[in-house]
């Protein structure tokens, strides 16, 4: 879901420009706190893993195909700010490098994917997993709930955009009913790769993701030491 | 960067990265994407623009002069997959250590 350059005003995307500037400064921020030593090099791969699978596109309907946001698996897996952080590096990238994207739509398209995809995925995460009953299980379903919500939100959001500053003149109702439907069908998809990818996380590298911090071993150490002060 | 030869998870886990960059992406769907169809059938595609680089060597996901599709997707995958390394450990680093 990369905004070509042309399809939303340059006023508008200016604008957008410099919402994003603001939420990914804020997110460097919130970013240091977040990230240790151990975590840094964990942060590097998430980027590098959302890159290459944005490159697989599946398909969905006739003709059409979808490719993973990624909002929702770096939000649990290293935490919101570096996951802000890391959706916006992908996203620089493929506009600079691969033309994948447009150069003026590049704060609509970090706005959509790196602050409202990240930022929603990770609140829905959060109130999923405390509904669920605690433990390792909860964290791939919680996942995938989040996942599949981050789609057609992240989409509802570009059409937010189209209809500040859309360039065309096709009623924003139409827009945003196709743009929904079909968003509603690749947020499977996106499920379906967040749940497995964090599974997969889950069962090699527990104290790695960050979703489930304080709820593995830290725990456990934290019985111990009440134990002893009784 | 020595920490992904030592550590076992993050060598696995670029490795994978560089199977599915440089690999599985040929196999991936070329059928537009949600957006570019939503805009292709309500009749606002044409209103794209053609990105200032689309010219670049890597524009599309293919190198420039290289015939064979297959090498082409799965090299410019795997110039993603090291550049986005190189840059976002610099960057995640960098803000670990400033605190």
């Amino acid at each position: 879901m990369h905004i070509p350059d042309g399809f939303i005003d340059l006023p508008t995307s200016l604008a957008f420009m410099g919402i994003s500037a603001v939420g990914v400064g804020v997110a460097l921020k919130g970013a240091k706190s977040e990230l240790s030593d151990k975590t840094a090099p964990l942060a590097g791969l998430a980027t590098v893993f959302i890159f290459a699978a944005q490159m697989i596109n599946f398909p969905v309907a006739a003709g059409t195909s979808g490719h993973l946001l990624g909002g929702a698996l770096a939000a649990v897996l290293i935490g919101p700010w570096a996951a802000t952080l890391s959706i916006t590096i992908v996203l620089i990238l493929q506009a600079l490098l691969f033309a994948d994207g447009g150069l003026t739509a590049i704060g609509l398209n970090v706005f959509n994917l790196s602050l409202v995809g990240v930022w929603v995925s990770y609140a829905m995460f959060t109130v999923v997993k405390k509904l669920l009953p605690k433990g390792k299980g909860a964290i791939p379903i919680a996942a995938f709930i989040a996942a599949l919500v981050q789609v057609p939100i992240a989409a509802s959001s570009f059409v937010f955009q189209y209809a500040i500053g859309s360039v065309a003149t096709i009623p924003v109702s139409t827009v945003f009913a196709a743009m929904f439907s079909t968003h509603v069908l690749i947020g499977i998809g996106e499920a379906f790769i967040t749940s497995l990818t964090i599974s997969a996380v889950l069962a090699t590298r527990a104290d790695l993701v960050y979703g489930y911090r304080g709820q593995g071993k830290q725990l456990e150490i934290r019985q111990m030491v009440n134990r002893d002060s009784i | 960067m020595k920490e992904f030869l030592k550590n076992k998870f993050l060598l696995a886990g670029i490795l994978v990265s560089i199977f599915v960059a440089g690999f599985l992406s040929f196999y991936a769907s070329s059928s537009p994407d949600g957006l570019e169809k939503v805009a292709e059938d309500k009749g606002f595609l044409d209103t794209a623009q053609e990105s200032a680089n689309s010219g670049s060597v890597l524009a599309d996901y293919g190198v420039a002069g290289i015939d064979n599709e297959r090498l082409s997707v799965g090299l410019s995958g795997l110039i993603g997959v090291v550049v986005t390394l190189v840059l976002s450990l610099v960057i995640f680093k960098s803000l670990a250590r400033k605190k």
